[in-house]
């Protein structure tokens, strides 16, 4: 399976020298590194593609590393169940970047990009349609984003004097609590109870 | 007027110019199948424009999965599809096992094969049975679920629970079968077929069954590539495609059986699809029997990922020590990505994990089945009536736990 993998890694990048930054093999797995401007002609070129064939777009999916300049990971899964094989294009963007849209290429990607949006706020250029997908009407704030936290910022209840639902500041009892269950030997970035006095020198 | 001026705008024909009619579907609506809301455009009765709405049943699951350890996020996917619980835990367990490089015991990898087709039954004989019901019979729930009861009964033997199993672990399974209950397990797959041909009498030649679902929804190969389909709504359309056959993964390779597939890619198709599926997963139940008793075994690959020996426990300090730390601290996952995806009953549910080498992810999607088929809502009941729309729904399979997330 590897062997198949590295060849089409290499006619890609063979190929398409333009698109492809990079590409590794890991678990099976071929992992493309694609230029953000250069997405929609790549994907419509793997689609078209006798050798490839990507016809099925699988998911469409972000990943946030806020430590980067680079902010975002925008990943796209692609199937081809004719050559049955599989792909996996990853796009760098910062924040304020928007990336072109592949809904033209594959319909499917529609929701998928919805999504993204609506989790990360990332933005799709020429997307017919790019509305908050998952959250509420009216929500703000993109949820998966590692800045955001768990317990969000507003909660909802049902007021029985005004008889509706209202939304309220999210008012914990107690604070909530991320567990950090890491041995205190390895990668402990906290001064451990009783201590203190070893942490000062 | 005299002169003839006066043009055609009495009430009549001011009436004739009908505006199209947008009503709302869902959603708490019993043919949504879940927490559906579908704004529909309607030109008399025949669907213009269909809007779904979803995300009222948006539970944040991959935020949460963020903040918790690999074990401690298992039972979320339990509560995606619940219909089927164990064919999404194996998902997960897979991503974990490809990351870490575990290999499972032979005897876990067959319970697993094992339980993922009675989930597939599970799903079949709910989808099959209440599909009927929105188009009209009710005698098929009935029936089905008192299979699907059965079911339940050998998920709880084999873990406690009737739906929220967390039975596959990465590493195997949980605890062992016992040999009784895979007695029962084959009596139960000898007296099924019957049990489906009753069902099977009930609808397949049906008129008023038949006619509200043949030529109803008709996916082309085409559709399938273009909306990203899998599944039975694949297989319906006539393309063996079955990730158990293509790209096999856990021990399908060994096992015998058919994929059945449609024709005209309709809604009655699908049915029929997934009626043979049925039978062709208590084939593979069966198989899994005879092959689980000529397998003993242990049903965990004992190592960092997996829990020591209860007696082990006993007598060892270091068990003792590896057994805390397993369930507090969690096993450490080494850096890397991985999508893992299996053949759940509803199509491809994949997972697209991304480690950091701690013991928690740090980023998991999880792709379901029926979110691409609901995006293809608007596409597919365009053009038809508006008693169709629930057909359509029924047809795809719609699970609102695995598409909000």
């Amino acid at each position: 399976m590897t062997a198949v993998l590295q060849e089409l890694g290499e006619y890609l990048s063979l190929k398409r020298n333009d698109c492809v930054l990079s590409w590794s093999i890991a678990h099976d797995e071929l992992t493309v590194d694609v230029a953000p401007s250069n997405i929609e002609d790549f994907v419509e070129f793997l689609k078209s593609d006798q050798r490839c064939k990507f016809s099925t777009l699988v998911d469409i999916t972000g990943v946030d590393y806020p430590e980067r300049a680079k902010r975002f990971d925008v990943v796209y899964h692609f199937l081809s169940m004719y050559q049955n094989h599989r792909i996996r294009l990853r796009v760098s963007i910062r924040e304020e970047d928007m990336l072109p849209s592949i809904v033209n290429v594959h319909p499917s990607a529609n929701w998928f990009e919805r999504e993204v949006f609506d989790m990360f706020g990332i933005l799709f250029t020429n997307h017919p349609d790019l509305r908050r997908l998952l959250t509420d009407y009216g929500f703000r704030g993109y949820p998966l984003r590692k800045d955001f936290p768990t317990t969000g910022y507003v909660e909802v209840r049902y007021d029985e004097a005004e008889k509706r639902v209202v939304y309220e500041p999210v008012k914990l009892t107690q604070e909530y609590r991320q567990f950090d269950f890491m041995s205190p030997w390895e990668g402990a970035e906290y001064i451990l109870p009783g201590d203190e006095k070893e942490a000062a020198k | 007027m005299m002169d003839g001026s006066k043009g055609f705008e009495d009430a009549q024909t001011g009436e004739q110019q009908i505006r199209n009619f947008n009503i709302n579907f869902g959603p708490q609506h019993p043919a949504a199948h879940g927490v559906l809301r579908l704004v529909l455009e309607l030109d008399g009765e025949i669907v213009e424009r269909c809007d779904p709405h979803v995300g009222l049943l948006h539970r944040g699951t991959e935020k949460l999965m963020e903040s918790r350890t690999y074990l401690q996020n298992l039972p979320y996917f339990d509560r995606l599809d619940y219909v089927a619980p164990m064919n999404q835990e194996h998902a997960w367990c897979l991503a974990i096992e490809k990351l870490t490089g575990v290999e499972v015991p032979r005897r876990a990898s067959l319970i697993r094969v094992l339980y993922s087709e009675i989930g597939r039954v599970l799903n079949h004989l709910l989808n099959v049975t209440t599909q009927a019901m929105d188009v009209g019979a009710l005698t098929p729930p009935l029936w089905g679920f008192e299979e699907r009861e059965k079911l339940m009964c050998f998920y709880e033997r084999a873990c406690g629970a009737r739906l929220h199993a967390a039975y596959f672990r990465p590493g195997g399974v949980h605890q062992d079968l016992p040999a009784e209950l895979i007695d029962d397990i084959e009596a139960w797959a000898h007296q099924f077929p019957a049990r489906l041909d009753d069902i099977d009498n009930l609808l397949t030649e049906n008129r008023i069954f038949k006619q509200r679902n043949a030529d109803i929804g008709i996916v082309t190969e085409e559709d399938i590539q273009n909306y990203g389909f899998s599944g039975v709504m694949v297989r319906g359309s006539g393309l063996a495609w079955d990730l158990r056959r293509a790209q096999p993964y856990e021990c399908y390779d060994e096992f015998d059986f058919q994929i059945p597939v449609g024709k005209n890619g309709d809604c009655y198709d699908r049915y029929l699809v997934r009626m043979e599926e049925m039978r062709q997963s208590v084939g593979i139940i069966l198989q899994a029997v005879q092959k689980l008793r000529d397998c003993p075994g242990d049903v965990l690959a004992r190592g960092k990922l997996t829990p020591p020996k209860r007696s082990d426990m006993k007598t060892s300090m270091e068990a003792l020590i590896h057994h805390f730390k397993l369930y507090t601290e969690g096993f450490h996952v080494p850096a890397g990505e991985v999508y893992a995806a299996v053949e759940a009953p509803k199509g491809e549910f994949g997972v697209y994990l991304v480690a950091d080498g701690t013991n928690k992810p740090y980023r998991a999607k999880l792709r379901a089945p029926g979110f691409p088929h609901l995006q293809a809502m608007d596409h597919m009941a365009k053009g038809h009536q508006l008693a169709d729309v629930a057909a359509i729904i029924g047809t795809m399979d719609i699970v609102f736990g695995e598409i909000d997330r």
